[in-house]
C-alpha cells in the first residue's frame, strides 16, 4: 500500500515538472530567440532576489531590464545578434548568489552579469565574476565594491553607494533642520555604512551626534527604542535601515508622535517601501534615491524610459530599483554596440569611454573604480495632491553628478 | 548617551508592559491549543497573518475597523475549524510530532498562497482614526492605539477565562484535556470539543494579526517573527498554561524593554537568554505541567 502511494506521487511529480517546464517555455518571451539563433544571442545573466523581503523590488528590476533588452533587439541588436536576459533567483543569500552566478557563467555561458539587490550579495557575485573574467554591473548599493580590495577591471557599479546617498541627504538636512542628530540604525553593513556616511557629511556642518541606537535586522517592534530616542531631543532623527524594517520603524515613529518635534531623514526611500507602508507612515520623511519617474519633467531620457516601460507593462511607471535594472543592462548593451563586439576587454574599454544619458540625466563610469558618477535626488514623501498611484515623492533637491562627492580614488586604495 | 531620568525609566517600564501585553495576545491562541489538544501549532503565525489579510480585504470591501474586530476572528476561526477537521483530526493519537510537522508545512503553504493571491509587497494598514495620536500617561506620551491593544488583550483573556472556568462547555474542555478517555466514556463527543478549541485558538491568532496590522503593516512574512516570540512566551510560562503565558508575556516585554535601554542590540537575544535561564531553573516553565510533551 505504502509502496503504491510512493510510486503514484513520483509519477505525479514527474508529470508536473514536465508540464510546467513545457508551459514555461511556451510562455517565455525568449522562445523565439531560442529557436532562431542559439549561438549568436548575447546572454546577460541577471541574479536578483525574486523571493524574500525584496521580491517586489527585484521583480521591478527584471521588468525594467527586459525593456532595455527589447529596445536593443528592436534596434537590430549587434548586427542582427539579439540579446537575452537570463534571470536567476539569488534568494538574497550570498551563497546562493555565488552558486547561481557560477551556473550562469559555466552552464549558460553568459557574456555579462548584471544584478543583485544587497550589499553582501553583490560582493559574492563579484567574487565569482572577477575570478572568471566576466563583466559584472552591480545595481545595488555598496561602498565596499568600489574599494580596491573588492574591485577588479571587470567590476562596474551602476547604483549609488551609501557614501554618496547619505552625503546628499545629510548636506541637505543638516543645513536646514539643525545640528543635533540621533541615529536609529540596522545592525549590519548597510546601517553602519550609512551612519558613517552621514557623520562624514556632517563634519562640515559641525553636527552633534547624540547617539546611535542599533537594532537587529527584522525588528518588528520599536516601542522600546523610540522613547529613548525622543528623550535625546534631537533636531534630526536619522533612520538607517531598509525594506520592512524601514516601513515598520517609520510607522511606529509616527504613532509615537516623533514627527511633531523631530525631522526624520533616511538615506534611502524606496518606492516599493512607501507604497507598502502607505502615505501616513512616510509623510514628511526626507531621503535619497537614484531615480524617480517625476524626473521626466527635466530629462527627455526619463520621459522616453517611462513611456517604453508604460507601453510594456499596462501603463505602470518604473520604480527606483527598476530603473537601475534598466540602466545596468542598457549601458552594457550600448557598450557592446559601440565596441562592435562582445569581447570582454573591448566592452570594458567602451564602458569606460561611455558618456550616457539613458534614464536620469548625464552619467559616466569613473575610470579608477568604475563607479557611475551620477546625480542623487533628495526626495520627500507626500500624502496629498497625488497625481497618480506612483506619485508618492517630491524631488526637493538634486546633488548634480560630481566626482568630488565620491571618495577619492586614493582613499579607496586605487593607484592613481 | 543622555542621562537616565526617572521619567524615562518609568516610560520604558510602561513600554515593556505594553509590549508584553502584545506578546500575551500573540501567545494565548498557541498556548490554548497546546494545553488542551497537545498540538504544537506551527501554523499559528500563518493564521495570525491571515487575520491581518482578512482585515485588509474587509476594509477594501468598504468595511471599517470595528467590523473587522468581529468578522476577522469569525472568518479565521472558521478556517481553523476546516483545518482541524480535514488535516489535524486524522493525526490525533499519533504522537506530538505529527501535527507539528503538518502545521509547519501548512504554514509554508498558507504564506505562499497569500503571496500568490495578494502579492509579495504587503499592504499599508492605517490606525483607525479615533485611535490615532499619542496621549500623556503621566511620564510621557504613549500611542493611544497601543493602549487600546492592551485593553483588547485583557478583554480576550477575560472572555476566555469566563468561558473555560464558568461554563459547562469549558468544564468539558478542561476535563477533555486531562483525560479524553474518561470523558469519551461519559458520552461526550470529544472530537467536537477539540474542533471547537482549535477554532477558538486560531480565531484568537487571527484577532492578534488584525490588531498587529496597524502597528507594523501587513505582509506575507509577518507571522514569522511572532511565532518565535509566541513560543518563547508559551515555553517560559509553561506549555499549555494560559496564566503562565500572561505572566511570561509581560516579563518578556519588560526584559526586552530594559535591555533596549542599556544595550539595544541585545534586545532580541535577551528574549532567548531569558528562556534558557528559565528552562535551566524550571524546565516545565512557570506554571507548566511536567510531562505534557511526552
Amino acid at each position: 500500500m505504502a509502496r503504491k502511494i510512493t510510486n503514484g506521487s513520483i509519477s505525479r511529480r514527474r508529470l508536473l515538472t514536465t508540464v510546467s517546464a513545457g508551459a514555461a517555455l511556451a510562455a517565455s518571451p525568449f522562445r523565439v530567440n531560442l529557436l532562431q539563433a542559439q549561438e549568436a544571442t548575447i546572454k546577460i545573466g541577471f541574479p536578483v532576489p525574486l523571493t524574500g523581503p525584496y521580491g517586489a523590488e527585484a521583480q521591478d528590476q527584471v521588468r525594467a531590464a527586459q525593456v532595455a533588452i527589447a529596445q536593443f533587439n528592436d534596434g537590430g541588436g549587434l548586427g542582427g545578434r539579439k540579446a537575452e536576459l537570463i534571470v536567476r533567483d539569488d534568494k538574497l543569500n550570498p551563497g546562493e548568489a555565488a552558486t547561481r552566478t557560477l551556473e550562469l557563467v559555466e552552464k549558460e555561458k553568459v557574456n555579462f552579469v548584471v544584478g543583485s539587490l544587497s550589499a553582501a550579495v553583490q560582493l559574492a557575485i563579484n567574487n565569482v565574476t572577477k575570478e572568471r573574467g566576466v563583466i559584472f554591473n552591480s545595481i545595488s548599493q555598496s561602498d565596499a565594491i568600489n574599494e580596491a580590495a573588492d574591485f577588479s577591471k571587470y567590476t562596474f557599479h551602476e547604483a549609488l553607494n551609501p557614501h554618496l546617498t547619505s552625503g546628499a541627504v545629510g548636506r541637505y538636512a543638516f543645513a536646514k533642520f539643525g545640528k543635533k542628530v540621533a541615529f536609529l540604525s540596522a545592525d549590519y553593513a548597510y546601517g553602519h555604512e550609512m551612519v558613517h556616511g552621514f557623520l562624514e557629511a556632517g563634519k562640515a556642518f559641525n553636527i552633534e551626534n547624540l547617539g546611535d541606537i542599533r537594532h537587529p535586522i527584522g525588528t518588528t517592534d520599536y516601542s522600546t527604542l523610540l522613547p529613548r530616542l525622543q528623550a535625546l531631543k534631537p533636531d534630526i532623527l536619522c533612520i538607517c535601515n531598509f525594506g520592512r524594517d524601514q516601513q515598520i520603524s517609520l510607522k511606529q515613529a509616527t504613532d509615537f508622535g516623533v514627527k511633531k518635534t523631530i525631522q526624520i531623514i533616511a538615506p534611502l526611500l524606496t518606492h516599493a517601501g512607501r507604497v507598502a507602508a502607505g502615505p501616513q507612515a512616510y509623510d514628511g520623511v526626507i531621503g535619497g534615491c537614484s531615480f524617480y519617474w517625476g524626473l521626466e519633467d527635466k530629462f527627455a531620457s526619463t520621459k522616453a524610459f517611462n513611456e517604453a516601460f508604460r507601453k510594456m507593462y499596462d501603463g505602470k511607471l518604473p520604480t527606483d530599483y527598476g530603473a537601475l535594472g534598466y540602466g545596468g543592462v542598457r549601458t552594457i548593451l550600448a557598450a557592446v554596440k559601440n565596441a562592435g563586439s562582445v569581447d570582454t576587454d573591448k566592452v570594458i574599454a567602451a564602458l569606460e569611454a561611455l558618456k550616457y544619458d539613458f534614464y536620469k540625466g548625464p552619467q559616466y563610469y569613473r575610470k579608477c573604480d568604475h563607479q557611475s558618477v551620477q546625480s542623487v535626488l533628495v526626495i520627500q514623501s507626500k500624502s496629498k495632491e497625488l497625481r497618480n498611484e506612483s506619485d508618492v515623492f517630491e524631488i526637493i533637491a538634486t546633488d548634480e553628478p560630481n566626482e568630488a562627492n565620491l571618495r577619492s580614488c586614493e582613499e579607496l586604495g586605487h593607484k592613481a | 548617551m543622555a542621562s537616565l531620568s526617572f521619567d524615562l525609566i518609568a516610560l520604558q517600564l510602561f513600554a515593556g508592559l505594553a509590549l508584553g501585553a502584545i506578546y500575551v495576545l500573540f501567545a494565548i491562541g498557541l498556548s490554548l491549543i497546546f494545553g488542551m489538544l497537545t498540538v504544537v501549532n506551527f501554523a499559528h503565525g500563518a493564521f495570525y497573518m491571515v487575520g491581518a489579510y482578512v482585515g485588509v480585504y474587509i476594509l477594501a470591501l468598504g468595511g471599517n475597523f470595528w467590523i473587522c474586530l468581529i468578522a476577522v476572528p469569525l472568518a479565521v476561526g472558521l478556517f481553523g475549524l476546516a483545518v482541524e477537521r480535514i488535516l489535524i483530526r486524522p493525526l490525533y493519537g499519533r504522537g506530538i510530532d505529527y501535527p507539528l510537522l503538518l502545521t509547519f508545512g501548512l504554514s509554508y503553504v498558507m504564506v505562499e498562497l497569500v503571496r500568490i493571491a495578494f502579492g509579495k509587497t504587503g499592504f499599508p494598514f492605517d490606525t483607525p482614526e479615533v485611535l490615532q495620536g499619542a496621549v500623556n500617561i503621566g511620564v510621557g506620551y504613549f500611542p493611544l492605539y497601543r493602549l487600546f491593544v492592551i485593553g483588547a488583550t485583557a478583554a480576550v483573556l477575560l472572555a476566555l477565562w469566563l468561558f473555560l472556568e464558568k461554563t459547562s462547555f469549558g468544564l468539558i474542555i478542561r476535563a477533555g484535556a486531562r483525560d479524553p478517555q474518561i470523558v469519551r466514556v461519559l458520552g461526550v463527543n470529544v472530537a467536537r470539543v477539540w474542533l471547537i478549541v482549535f477554532g477558538i485558538g486560531t480565531a484568537i491568532a487571527g484577532f492578534a494579526g488584525l490588531l498587529a496590522a496597524p502597528l507594523q503593516g501587513v505582509s506575507p512574512e509577518m507571522g514569522g517573527t511572532i511565532l518565535a516570540e509566541a513560543f518563547v512566551v508559551t515555553v517560559v510560562g509553561g506549555m499549555g498554561s494560559i496564566g503562565g503565558a500572561v505572566l511570561a508575556g509581560l516579563l518578556v516585554g519588560v526584559v526586552v524593554s530594559m535591555t533596549s535601554l542599556f544595550a539595544p542590540e541585545m534586545a532580541k537575544v535577551s528574549i532567548f537568554a531569558l528562556m534558557a535561564l528559565v528552562l535551566i531553573i524550571r524546565p516545565q516553565g512557570f506554571f507548566g505541567r511536567a510531562g505534557l510533551m511526552s
